[in-house]
């Protein structure tokens, strides 16, 4: 079993480990995902950072095993932790029966669109009572107590009379509420929120993410949020993976990403926030060029046609290794290692660091 | 996010942004005209069915050239001749030909029944002679890509086998493919004008104007259109020429047939409607008919195309069902429907089998165009999945 | 929900109302009156009385009025169930017609019938299987199935049933109860003989139907909702089903709005090629022998059957989308 990685001294819920999933296509192949690790502790929000096509979605439908094809989990370990065993997700056949078991019941996973993430034939009621009985036993009448309690615990008024209601008659907010009790019905000990607030005006987005840190403290569950946006990762990460181009780029908690951030991407992320403190009129720091089409990925560090301070010869040649920096600190960047020039030939397979 | 959804288009189709840093200057750019090109091009079936197409209207065009025997010479004593088929090799190699055909009336059944001589051999030839006619309209000639050396074709050759009449069903059929082609492109035209104009009508301004013409298309739609094209068909003059009738015909057809195109216009104009470029036309002081025209038209005309393409099968057919009931083209017009109306009943079925043939290029005809038209209309669409 | 039901019913009234002043119109287009055709044929025999039988109908149908007063006093019979005299069996066209119309519809609603009975499985096997052998295979002859028109395929089934059973596979019934009275009998001889002229008519709606219901479920597979259900833990064919395939059925429903009326147009020609006692052929040899009374009533009552057969389809639809039961707001095309 992979060290843990991290300054807690309990084991995670949830560690992935060296995940790689590729999409293949005629075009060719897009390495959506390759070669991410985290850990995911209870009580603890791990947040998922990085621009638009970075994978991050890709990374949370991995380990649910809702990747379709023409995707593919290629490589690495999704260990779940339950009860005193460990289980490997990506090993398990993704329709089987335990698989479908820990979906929605050890790992709920709440969407971006609340506006088509229902069904819009179907009451709430009845999406969210099937939630609930797939993952409990129970009669109807108690399934939908349940859901009514659920419905209530997400701060949603009337839970009864909504439970009739069909999506497209609640409000944007009150969908994402309904969503988050959907996910919850399983009691998860993981809660996955892929850009749960995108959506959302800038209040209805405070309220849930105050919902999201109540319903934690309240039932001790992991969350893993996805996000672009920094604001949302400061107010509710405690740790943080910065996501480019299906890499980890860094790792590490979320103090130690804003106040010493080291990768060069994350430093530049931070950078391009705007400030109170800043001075009047200054400009407005952007990251130069865009994010590449995944076909035309860059040699070495993907980062590098990007960054400043990249090093001819040896950033767009060779890929960096996660590097360690502190305990639960890691960054994937050739600046940080020891002889930037000769050590980084090591093969990733000896995994001098963490595979 | 689209990563786990949907399989990439490539990346030409995808991604035409202006060429940056890192190798994305790779990326050609593509006119619109090319993209639609290329995707269509992907689609082999559709590819396919454009050369069938073009082929049909090959033959439409050089009908004449192509048929051996004039396709109104009857005889009575060459009345349903099974298909004969040509025997491409005798002992001396590649030489085509076929055996006389002997008839004689069976005296039981009062039939004709017909035997190969296979004591004697009519060579056939190429590029020879046989009855008149003007080719593409101007040229008078007598030249057929196939005859019979010495001797009219008519009194011997019978490939596909002959009608009641006597008429070379084989040489009826190619000519006829000049009928049943043209009255789908005329009828297609009027379609086209009524659609894109009704439609466009109401894509463009919408309100109580698109209601009328919106509820007129359902209406349209919700009637069995057969009964009614029977009705109006059967009540044109029986006086009336051939030419007349086809036109009529046409018409009649074209009425029917323009909903769908309008729906179509309809649908891209009122998506279109919104766009910025054509609000700043708007506020630029451009003329609706300017707009429509010069704006809008030229961004649909694909899928106007790809629509027309699919309707043109539907007018085949249309015309096929009322000629096969005897109530759109008369004989001595030729159409595939016409020569379907011998094959109508059961006892022709079960003695002339060979009389269903024009089956075949009608389907042919209508496929080849489905074909096309799908590929046109998915082309239509580069950016589209 | 009430807004919708009376937009349809609004809309079917109009389109009887289309159909009926088109069916006038097939009434009134050839040349002379009706009364002159049935005087020219009566011609032979002509007698005093007959003629003086003739000049009564003139002024019953009020032929010596205008137009408009004619098509009015046509409607208002009409509407009482008189649907004039058909020239050429001099007979009630009511009698003449019979239950053939009866026929005529349970001819279009099996054929409906299965056009859904294939078309919704094929089409989620093909979505959900999507670019296999078998998916390929569907969609060929989907293609195939659209380029053949129905009364071609007909005349083919003719062919290959004399061909290879030979006997004529055509008709409703057994010849021996072709004339005989309604009873359990012949009732089982028309199920009996009404699955072939059903699948052929089938066949061109079943190909679009089932393009039709592919697209559609490829387009909801990729919705969130499905990821969704499946992050609940529910089992792929229990999802299938419960979601994208239910909410792909709503276009699937309302596409009878204009399927049914291409069936029913179709079983016009396919009865002459498969001789089915439908109204078919009576229609045809109507037209043919200019007996326009009779045509024109058999193009109404068609008409006014398959608005009718849209508006239950409607109802269907509504009791399927919940948003058209609420909002009242049609977004039916």
């Amino acid at each position: 079993m992979p060290q843990v990685l991290s300054g807690q001294g309990t084991t995670p819920v949830l560690s992935v480990r060296d995940l790689r999933t590729y999409f293949f296509s005629p075009e060719g192949t897009t390495r959506a995902v390759d070669g991410v690790s985290f850990d995911l502790f209870e009580r603890r929000t791990l947040g998922i950072v990085g621009e638009t096509g970075c994978g991050k979605s890709v990374t949370a439908r991995s380990i649910l095993r809702l990747i379709e094809p023409p995707g593919r989990i290629v490589g690495g370990e999704i260990l779940l932790r339950r009860g005193d065993t460990l289980v490997d997700l990506a090993q398990l056949p993704p329709n089987g029966r335990l698989m479908r078991s820990i979906r929605g019941g050890d790992i709920g996973l709440v969407f971006q669109e609340p506006m088509t993430s229902f069904s819009p034939v179907h009451t709430i009621g009845s999406q969210i009572i099937e939630a609930i009985r797939l993952h409990g036993r129970g009669s109807r009448r108690e399934a939908r107590d349940r859901a009514i309690e659920l419905l209530r615990m997400v701060g949603v008024s009337r839970p009864r009379e909504r439970l009739a209601e069909y999506p497209w008659q609640l409000s944007g907010g009150l969908r994402q509420r309904a969503m988050i009790a959907m996910a919850l019905a399983g009691d998860p000990r993981v809660l996955i929120a892929d850009e749960p607030t995108t959506a959302l005006d800038v209040t209805t987005q405070a309220q849930i993410l105050h919902l999201l840190r109540s319903l934690q403290s309240r039932t001790g569950m992991a969350i893993i949020l996805i996000t672009h946006d920094l604001g949302v990762i400061a107010e509710m990460a405690d740790d943080v993976v910065v996501m480019y181009l299906g890499n980890v780029v860094e790792r590490g908690p979320v103090d130690a990403i804003f106040h010493a951030p080291k990768h060069p991407y994350t430093r530049a992320l931070l950078d391009s926030i705007p400030r109170l403190e800043a001075p009047a009129r200054s400009k407005l720091e952007t990251i130069r060029g865009g994010v590449p089409h995944p076909f035309n990925r860059p040699t070495g560090c993907p980062f590098h046609p990007r960054c400043a301070r990249a090093i001819d010869g040896l950033c767009d040649e060779r890929e960096p290794e996660p590097l360690p920096l502190a305990p639960g600190h890691e960054v994937r960047c050739h600046l940080y290692g020891a002889d930037p020039i000769g050590r980084a030939r090591d093969d990733r397979a000896e995994g001098v660091i963490v595979g | 996010m689209s990563e786990g959804t949907s399989q990439a288009p490539p990346p030409e189709a995808r991604d035409p942004r202006p060429a940056g840093r890192d190798g994305e200057g790779r990326i050609p750019f593509a006119s619109q005209r090319r993209l639609i090109w290329w995707r269509f091009r992907r689609h082999r079936l559709a590819v396919a069915g454009g050369a069938v197409v073009l082929l049909l209207y090959l033959v439409a065009l050089f009908a004449d050239f192509l048929a051996y025997a004039d396709p109104s010479a009857s005889d009575g004593h060459r009345s349903l001749i099974p298909p004969q088929g040509i025997d491409l090799f005798d002992e001396d190699g590649f030489h085509p030909h076929v055996h006389p055909l002997i008839g004689t009336r069976d005296l039981r059944t009062f039939e004709r029944v017909y035997r190969r001589d296979e004591g004697r051999e009519i060579p056939l030839c190429f590029l020879c002679r046989g009855y008149e006619y003007t080719l593409l309209g101007i040229i008078r000639t007598d030249i057929h890509l196939i005859g019979v050396e010495r001797g009219r074709a008519e009194a011997s050759l019978a490939i596909l086998g002959t009608d009641v009449q006597g008429r070379d069903l084989f040489s009826r059929m190619v000519v006829a493919t000049r009928t049943s082609l043209t009255i789908g492109i005329v009828g297609v035209g009027i379609s086209l004008v009524l659609g894109v104009a009704l439609g466009g009508i109401s894509g463009y301004h919408g309100g109580v104007v698109d209601l009328v013409i919106q509820r007129v298309i359902e209406i349209l739609r919700s009637i069995p259109v057969i009964p009614l094209w029977l009705g109006l068909a059967a009540a044109l003059p029986r006086s009336w020429s051939v030419i007349q009738v086809y036109f009529a015909i046409t018409i009649i057809i074209s009425l029917i047939g323009w909903t769908e195109l309008a729906r179509v216009v309809r649908g891209r104009f009122l998506a279109l409607r919104h766009e910025d470029f054509i609000v700043a036309a708007e506020l630029a002081g451009c003329s609706p008919r300017r707009i429509i025209f010069v704006h809008m038209v030229p961004l649909v005309a694909s899928h106007i195309i790809a629509a027309t393409t699919l309707a043109l099968p539907l007018m085949i057919i249309s015309e096929t069902a009322l000629s096969f009931l005897g109530l759109g083209l008369r004989p001595p017009a030729v159409s595939w429907g016409v020569l379907l109306q011998q094959a109508s009943n059961i006892e022709a079925i079960a003695l002339t089998p060979w009389l269903i043939l024009p089956v075949i290029p009608v389907v042919t005809a209508v496929l080849a165009f489905n074909f096309l038209g799908d590929g046109l209309r998915d082309a239509a669409d580069p950016y589209g999945i | 929900m009430l807004t919708y039901l009376a937009r349809r019913a609004a809309l079917g009234m109009l389109t009887i109302w289309a159909i009926s002043l088109l069916s006038f119109v097939i009434i009134q287009l050839p040349p002379g009156d009706f009364v002159t055709t049935y005087i020219a044929q009566l011609g032979q025999t002509a007698t005093g009385s007959s003629l003086e039988e003739a000049q009564a109908l003139r002024r019953a149908y009020g032929l010596d009025r205008p137009l408009l007063v004619q098509y009015a006093t046509w409607i208002s019979r009409v509407a009482r169930g008189d649907l004039g005299m058909s020239l050429n069996w001099k007979r009630p066209v009511v009698d003449v017609i019979g239950d053939r119309i009866w026929l005529t519809m349970v001819v279009s609603i099996a054929a409906m019938v299965f056009t859904w009975l294939l078309a919704l499985p094929i089409g989620i096997y093909s979505a959900v299987r999507r670019y296999t052998l078998a998916d390929h295979l569907f969609t060929f002859v989907g293609f195939v199935g659209v380029a053949v028109p129905s009364f071609l395929l007909a005349l083919l089934v003719m062919y290959v049933g004399l061909v290879i059973f030979g006997a004529d596979v055509g008709g409703l019934f057994s010849p021996e109860l072709a004339h005989a009275p309604w009873g359990w009998a012949k009732f089982k001889d028309l199920l009996l003989h009404l699955p072939l002229p059903a699948a052929v008519l089938a066949l061109g709606g079943t190909a679009q139907l089932f393009r039709i219901m592919r697209a559609n479920l490829l387009d909801e597979l990729q919705k969130p909702y499905v990821l969704t259900a499946r992050a609940k833990g529910l089992s792929e064919p229990r999802l299938l089903l419960k979601y994208p395939v239910r909410v792909a059925l709503n276009p699937f429903a309302s596409s009878i709005g204009f399927l049914f009326p291409q069936i029913v147009s179709g079983s016009v020609i396919v009865s002459m090629v498969l001789s089915l006692p439908t109204v078919g052929p009576l229609l045809l040899d109507a037209l043919h022998a200019q007996d326009m009374f009779l045509a024109g009533a058999i193009v109404l009552l068609l008409g006014i059957l398959t608005v009718l057969g849209t508006l239950i389809s409607d109802l269907v639809l509504m009791w399927l989308d919940p948003r058209i039961r609420h909002a009242g707001r049609g977004s039916v095309r």
